[in-house]
């Protein structure tokens, strides 16, 4: 295992992803083709296998047909998307580029000034690089990687090839396809064999502009008895010179290991967020994924778990807060592949201003997956009669000896609840806002404690100036 | 009518609040029909009424809960007119009612939700530290154990925990003026009088309160200085904390019979 060679990498080549000075500016003309996914590559410097990867998700991706169910998909304009900007041309937009409401979240969010540009993508200089930097050299003594993809592939790329593309094949789904095409950015992390991590990674630490591209790409490894929580994304809205953001996430859990991988996403409302995340856990481990949706304007995402061994256990815990405009389609998958695994799915979605949520699941068990069990809740809160929910709960069970249990309820914030906050004080705005961070409680009580702060606060003001 | 006048000259004099003439519809119904009360800052007093009198409404008319309308009258809080003003800014003028069916708000912790209502009222926020000292003061007066205020806001609470509860809030909160709505209800005897002593501590520091409830029960605990008699939405009688008595021993009916002669 290259696991020492981390030691190689330096700053300052990380800092910029690619530090020959030489290389003309590059950024992909619109649209996609086999030369855009060619030159991607070249740019890269990748080994031959990767191009060849890339080449064949190209043909996936122009055979498979979108996706007929779920969002409207219909106007994302293929052509009309530059497919590969390198890092450091993505600084050249300026801050009087960004949108006023954009500006003024920052503002309420009290983001400090070096932070928003960077959000904002208009710097890619950030002081958590410094912070990163200590923390990088801790888990360094520990043998843990956590790098940014495309390093990941340069310093160890047996590990890379061994994993990459195994949990979701480039011809798994349209999108998944495109993002193995055209992907750049993300997270590599390798947790070695019983070493417990006990810092959550945040993406947000190992900050360039690189990690928030939008054909991320994330590859996590947990080697057996080791455990892992890994953090992407952020509250603060995240602005998106393209409307296109379309990642990949894939993970692998050994045996008596556990991750969990949390997800705040808070896109621009032109944004369509369209992602594939799937891990397998092996016997006695545990997978959770944590996952929130705040923006964009439409997101599909159903975080999946595999659990291949007895003892496996998965969970998904998910938010989703759609208001006007917004659609968010977004639920879980649980794969009983092996006898007593259990799952649990726990999904809450607030819909506002005529906004739409959906929960959408599938629990499949095998045959001969005996004892195994099943959990799901899906709760549903509506603000006002212009807002929808639907739910889509799909069980596909090939076995008869499993205990599977389904709840769903939708509910509104109800008149009585409001006025009895009223009439201790609290302003409507302020008692709506209290009644929804109740409602999803049970799920931001999971986060890390700044995020959790964070969640309430962007609540509070997206309930700002709503009650008329 | 005029039962209630002789009270503006009360030992504490101002009256804290003061309804005239009160007329409260709920949909078509006209529930109350013109009612008059005065509660001086400092008194305690009860308001007796068979069920269905509109106790209840009167309660809910003076917090501004939005479903009962008021048709005609005033009502001073404070010598402001409160009847223009949301609810939430009657609150933070200092007005208080204790529910009869409190509501509950799932995953808001009893603490973290009290901690909001009390900056509300205040123009600085109060530190962590000095409002988990003033909450396990008052928890401790009330004999709650402290991990009550970890559970959420009145879910799952028994009918005596619900009530005990909106007088913790009623005692962190601190306004002017209290309405406790049949908080005797869903007590056994021991919170009762757990409750009472509570109310009657904050009594001495001059609070106002008006006693809503259907038996004397509570009335043996919490000594009203004036004791008001509602009957189909009119005040029909005031007077002295022998009244409770009378009531006890001889119910509404003579109120009632009363009532419906006049209208024949
Ligand atoms: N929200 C409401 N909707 C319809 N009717 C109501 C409502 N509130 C009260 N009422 C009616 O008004 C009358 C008085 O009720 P209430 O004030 O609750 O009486 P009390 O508290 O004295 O028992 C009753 O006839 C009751 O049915
Ligand atoms: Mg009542």
């Amino acid at each position: 295992m290259a696991v020492t060679s981390v030691d190689h990498v330096g700053l300052d080549t990380y800092k910029f992803g690619f530090h020959d000075d030489i290389k003309p500016v590059y950024t992909s003309p619109k649209g996609l083709s086999e030369a855009v996914v060619r030159e991607i590559s070249r740019q890269k410097d990748e080994p031959a296998w990767m191009l060849d990867f890339r080449l064949e998700s190209l043909r996936q991706f122009e055979r498979k047909p979108m996706p007929t169910w779920g969002a409207d998909l219909s106007r994302i304009d293929f052509d009309d998307i530059h497919y590969y900007i390198r890092p450091q041309d993505r600084q050249a937009r300026s801050w009087d580029d960004v949108p006023d409401d954009i500006k003024s979240t920052f503002d309420k969010l009290g983001i400090p000034q070096a932070e928003r540009k960077f959000l904002a993508g208009v710097g890619a200089q950030y002081d958590s690089e410094v912070v990163y930097h200590s923390i990088r050299e801790d888990l360094e003594k520990q043998g843990v990687v956590f790098l940014d993809m495309d390093s990941g592939l340069r310093e160890h790329e047996d590990l890379v090839r061994q994993h990459f593309g195994t949990i979701i094949p480039n011809g798994d789904n349209k999108f998944a396809a495109l993002n193995s095409a055209v992907w750049s950015g993300g997270s590599f992390v390798y947790v070695p064999a019983g070493v417990s991590v006990d810092i959550p990674l945040q993406a947000y630490f190992r900050i360039n502009t690189q990690n928030m591209g939008q054909f991320e790409r994330t590859l996590i490894i947990v080697e057996p008895g080791a455990y892992v929580h890994y953090v992407e994304g952020c509250t603060a809205p995240v602005y998106a010179s393209d409307a296109l953001h379309s990642a990949v996430v894939e993970i692998i859990v050994k045996e008596g290991a556990r991750c969990r991988y949390t997800t705040i996403q808070n896109w621009s409302s032109d944004v369509f967020n369209l992602v594939t995340k799937r891990a397998v856990a092996y016997r006695d481990a545990t997978m959770e994924w944590v996952d929130g949706n705040l923006g964009s304007k439409v997101t599909m995402k159903y975080p999946a778990v595999y659990l291949m061994e007895p003892g496996a256990h998965g969970e998904v815990l998910s938010i989703a807060f759609a208001g006007s405009g917004q659609h968010q389609d977004a639920g879980a998958k649980m794969v009983h592949a092996a006898p007593d695994t259990s799952s649990l799915i726990t999904s809450k979605s607030i819909s506002r201003n005529g906004g739409r949520t959906a929960y959408r699941g599938y629990v499949q068990v095998l045959p001969e997956a005996e004892r195994c069990r099943a959990n799901v809740e899906c709760d549903a809160l509506l603000i006002d009669d212009r807002s929808r929910s639907d739910t889509y709960p799909y069980m596909d069970i090939e076995e008869s000896n499993v205990t599977i249990q389904h709840e769903a309820t939708v509910s509104k914030v109800s008149d009585q609840q409001v006025y009895y906050l009223m009439s201790r004080g609290l302003t409507e705005e302020q008692a709506m806002a209290l009644v929804i961070s109740g409602f999803i409680e049970p799920i931001v009580k999971e986060l890390p404690m700044e995020y959790a702060v964070e969640m309430n606060r962007l609540i509070e003001l997206q309930m700002e100036g709503s009650i008329g | 009518m005029s039962a209630t006048n002789g009270q503006m000259s009360a030992a504490n004099g101002q009256p804290t609040l003061s309804i005239r003439g009160l007329h409260v519809a709920v949909g078509d119904v006209e529930i109350l029909r013109g009612l008059d009360l005065d509660v001086p800052c400092g008194e305690v007093h009860a308001l007796m009424g068979p069920n269905g009198s509109g106790k209840s409404t009167l309660a809910n008319a003076l917090m501004g809960h939005p479903d009962y309308e008021v048709t005609a009258g005033s009502v001073h809080f404070k010598g402001q007119a409160v009847l223009d003003l949301e609810t939430d800014e009657r609150a933070r003028l200092g007005l208080f009612l204790a529910f009869q069916y409190p509501a509950e708000i799932p995953g808001v912790r009893v603490a973290s939700f009290l901690r909001m209502a009390l900056n509300a009222r205040r123009s600085e926020e109060i530190s962590v530290m000095a409002f988990r000292r003033l909450l396990l003061d008052k928890m401790k007066m009330l004999k709650m154990a402290p991990r009550f205020a970890e559970r959420y806001l009145n879910e799952g609470f028994s009918g005596g925990e619900k009530k005990r509860n909106e007088i913790l809030q009623l005692a962190v909160l601190q306004p002017d003026l209290a309405i406790l709505d049949e908080t005797d209800s869903g007590l056994d005897i021991d919170a009762l009088r757990i409750v009472a002593d509570g109310v009657n501590t904050l009594r001495a520091s001059n609070l106002g309160v008006l006693v809503i409830t259907h038996y004397q029960r509570l009335l043996n605990y919490i000594v009203p200085d004036r004791v008001h008699v509602l009957i189909d939405g009119r005040v029909v009688e005031s007077g002295g904390k022998e009244l409770v008595h009378r009531l006890e021993a001889e119910g509404y009916e003579r109120y009632e019979d009363a009532v419906s002669r006049q209208e024949a």
